[in-house]
């Protein structure tokens, strides 16, 4: 271990607060415009983050878990996140790209070579935040399944227990079929070969042959093997479901400690769940998740977010830690999250305009001076921000063996 | 010529794709995945003035004697995200791409193009193809679940439903105003409801409404139903390049079907893909040509295309040595999958390959080139602008969409030594004159949901 924490930044609109537009409208009428998150991933390139996360669901936001609220005061529309993170690719160098993207109503076979490809374009730095979506509304946008109606409150419910747990196992399908995917040309599969006649050896393309509950898929994938091998998957969780997912099909795992105690239980659980489900890939990184409004002075960061708040019209809720405080308070927190075992941090900035700046001028260069951050990238894919040797292709390996 | 004005000509470039017309062996053949390739072509058409730059798809690896087929480019990156990220390093090349409307579903599909239109501030396009066979279906969760007759029927109320949700924000709908706190006109943006045969679904769709609003539908279906549903639907027709007076009948058939779905003629425009071989004399021209369809056709190329029609393994015959004395077995099935195939008599077809090759002195090799397509435009950079010019003008086609045999620097002659021939003779433009592909195309401004056609 290095010590060194990795850093991820958590994008979503204009930001976490849900009256963050309220201070940036003009960016706010630009969240369909691909400039404006370039600008965002520029400047978290600026400050040497290993990678950026785009939030997306099928579904319209909603505030409501179970069922679209109707209202007209907070964000509606967004773009699809892997088209975005592709259009911003050739345009940044260094930072990883991670596009969200729902396993439960796509195909794995289009996922796997969208991905692929924006491996391709970004040069070895994509990475996909695989999100279930068991709501009822979400399943109606694409018309083939009627799964039970899934609200917070019906989460003991026997059918509903049901649709989230075989949710996540089809997740965890999807993953399979990635990875299988994402291996499925060894990396010499092109030879060109003039004599022979031959563009490819056809000995190093291999059929996946997954079939599982949920889906089949014979492979190989359409796409040669990108840039990374395997770019990297993530997923979000907050308790087991996903942790297994992540144990089994992720290589990192975004959660949502409320306290470094907490966070020691949670990398506790991850670790077990590793075990006991016989990883060999190099372990989970564990990120923390926490939602950041910065001041230059405690006082001034609580004001900031009394008045979001206010503008907001409630308080604000949020199932990452909310922090509101001066850089280096925010710097003592993570650091007490890395002594708890996280391997990074995730930050979700209350307000992009704000507490991005502050982040890369405030933040980061403290979390340099403790030593707990790089002063630079260090290597030009994401695999390498990581720490993440390259993989060889399973069926290379298989065949050698 | 009459007075009549001159029609402009509509160019688009098409990435080399993954069929013989790829020549792969060439030194100058560059990476057909890295996406400095596809930068390259997408730079050359813009610097050129292209209309569009144009992507193919496949979604499952082609085969032929139940191995992947290995003699031609094999594999490409993902349509969509290619399209997107030359967004990020073109201003007002059009960017279409080639999406499969069988092994999707619409609200996915509706949401990625009307993304991808406002990525490149209204340049995305859309060639709407379909297949159905169970053999491309084994990589997606529902197989082959579709009836060969139902192709069209899916892919149309696939658009109707496409369009519905492409309209279903109003420009205005983001007001975003800090003062009152409203961020959306109305509390029910996207609502969109639709029940049909193939699609029944409903809630709020994500994307507001586009720079297109609709984005340019390309479709490239021949049978008399494909001609109905590319006349109902589509903004231009992505065709094969016949004759002069073959490809005016076509012209003909399609404006008149246009019009028969309410549609003005000029709505929509044909478009023939299109190769080219230069040269700095017609003498060097015919010379390049030929040696690029020596190129495209490796001695193994050649017994694989005889094996299509023998429907036997020929693989021991010599290329440059005479045709198989075997005859075809008519009794098997087709040997390819993956690929579309024209079912003709194998025992006439042979019959006549021996003839023809008796009479020239041709090997197994020499035959494959005879009979294979020639270029569709051979000659000087003047001559082939006349070609095309001639052709345009006298309504056999409306613009090309051009195949470079080379990726990824098969365009480079053509856009520097063509393009300003056709310059010169004012019938291409020198500067992109609208902001969108809809507008530097020529088409009237999107209307919306337009008459779906009765026979489809």
């Amino acid at each position: 271990m290095t010590g060194y924490l990795h850093t991820a930044l958590a994008l979503d609109g204009v930001g976490w607060h849900p009256a963050a537009w309220r201070r940036d409208a003009d960016n706010a009428r630009r969240l369909h415009h691909a400039d404006y998150w370039l600008s965002l991933a520029q400047l978290a390139e600026r400050g040497h983050l290993d990678l950026l996360t785009i939030d997306d669901t099928l579904a319209l936001q909603s505030e409501s878990y179970g069922t679209p609220v109707p209202r007209t005061d907070r964000v509606r529309g967004r773009i699809d996140a892997v088209l975005l993170a592709s259009r911003i690719a050739p345009l940044t160098s260094h930072i990883g790209l991670v596009p969200t993207v729902v396993t439960t109503h796509t195909e794995p076979f289009h996922v796997a070579k969208a991905i692929a490809t924006l491996d391709f374009v970004s040069s070895g730095r994509a990475g996909v935040r695989l999100k279930v979506g068991v709501s009822r509304h979400e399943a109606r946008l694409v018309g083939r399944r009627e799964p039970p109606e899934v609200t917070l409150d019906r989460l003991d419910d026997p059918d509903v227990k049901k649709a989230v747990v075989d949710a996540f196992n089809e997740a965890a399908d999807a993953a399979e079929v990635l990875h299988r995917l994402w291996d499925s040309w060894e990396d010499d599969a092109e030879i060109r070969d003039v004599p022979t006649g031959r563009f490819v050896d056809r000995d190093k393309l291999h059929y996946i042959d997954f079939s599982g509950e949920w889906f089949s898929v014979k492979g190989p994938l359409t796409v040669p093997r990108p840039p990374q091998g395997q770019p990297i998957i993530s997923v979000l969780g907050h308790g087991a479901d996903p942790y297994r997912l992540g144990a089994l099909g992720s290589d990192i795992v975004y959660v949502t400690p409320r306290d470094a105690e907490h966070a020691l239980g949670i990398v506790d659980e991850i670790r077990w769940i590793e075990e006991s489900v016989h990883r060999i890939a190099p372990r989970t990184r564990v990120l923390g998740d926490v939602l950041v409004v910065l001041g230059d002075t405690e006082h001034e960061a609580r004001t900031r977010l009394a008045e979001l708040d206010e503008l907001a019209g409630e308080p604000l809720r949020s199932d990452a830690l909310v922090f509101a405080g001066t850089a280096d308070q925010l710097a003592d927190l993570v650091g007490g999250w890395s002594t708890a075992g996280l391997d990074g941090i995730r930050f979700r900035p209350a307000t992009n305009a704000e507490d991005l700046p502050r982040l890369v001028q405030d933040v980061v260069p403290e979390l340099q001076r403790r030593g707990l951050q790089r002063e630079g990238y260090a290597g030009t894919t994401l695999r390498e921000n990581l720490g993440l040797a390259r993989p060889s292709s399973r069926y290379a390996v298989k065949e050698a063996s | 010529m009459t007075d009549k004005p001159l029609k402009q000509v509509r160019l688009g470039a098409h990435f080399p794709g993954v069929n013989n017309t790829t020549v792969w062996s060439d030194p100058a053949s560059g990476s057909h995945i890295d996406f400095s390739s596809f930068v390259h072509l997408a730079r050359t058409a813009e610097a050129a003035k292209f209309d569009f730059f144009f992507l193919a798809e496949g979604l499952r690896l082609r085969e032929k004697k139940g191995l992947i087929h290995d003699l031609d480019v094999v594999g490409r990156p993902d349509t969509l995200p290619v399209l997107a990220a030359l967004a990020a390093v073109t201003e007002n090349l059009g960017l279409i791409g080639t999406i499969n409307a069988t092994f999707n579903e619409p609200f996915e599909v509706a949401r990625q193009f009307a993304s991808l239109d406002h990525l490149s501030d209204g340049r995305a396009g859309w060639n709407v193809v379909t297949s159905s066979d169970a053999f491309t279906g084994e990589n997606f969760r529902r197989g082959g679940f579709l009836d060969y007759a139902d192709r069209y029927s899916r892919a149309g109320e696939f658009l109707d439903v496409a369009r519905l949700l492409w309209d279903s924000w109003r420009d205005d709908d983001i007001v975003a105003d800090a003062a009152t706190g409203k961020f959306v006109r109305r509390p029910d943006v996207g609502t969109f409801d639709h029940r049909g045969r193939h699609f029944d679904i409903d809630g709020q769709f994500t994307v507001a409404h586009s720079p297109q609003g609709q984005p340019i539908l390309l479709q490239a279906g021949d049978s008399p139903e494909g001609r109905d549903f590319g006349a109902a639907y589509a903004d231009a027709i992505f065709t094969l390049a016949r004759p002069v007076e073959a490809s005016q009948e076509y012209y003909r058939d399609m404006k008149t079907r246009v019009e028969s779905f309410g549609r003005s003629a000029d709505e929509l425009l044909i478009l023939p893909g299109a190769t080219f071989a230069l040269g700095e004399t017609p003498e060097e021209a015919e010379h390049n040509a030929a040696v690029i369809r020596r190129q495209q056709v490796s001695g193994q190329t050649a017994i694989q295309f005889l094996e299509l029609t023998w429907k036997r393994d020929l693989s021991t015959y010599d290329p440059d040595g005479p045709l198989p004395d075997v005859e075809p077995d008519t009794e098997s099935e087709s040997l390819v999958k993956g690929q579309a195939r024209q079912a003709v008599d194998p025992v006439a077809q042979v019959k006549q390959w021996r003839e023809l090759a008796e009479a020239k002195h041709l090997s197994i090799r020499d035959l494959v080139i005879e009979v294979s397509a020639r270029q569709t435009f051979i000659g000087t950079p003047s001559s082939v602008a006349e070609q095309i010019n001639d052709r345009v003008q006298a309504d056999a086609a409306d613009g090309f969409i051009l195949v470079p045999h080379i990726t990824p620097s098969g365009l480079d002659d053509f856009a520097a030594n063509v393009v300003p021939e056709l310059q010169d003779r004012g019938v291409f433009r020198t500067e992109y004159s609208g902001g969108t592909l809809r507008e530097n195309l020529g088409l009237p401004e999107s209307t919306t949901r337009r008459a779906a056609p009765a026979t489809v």
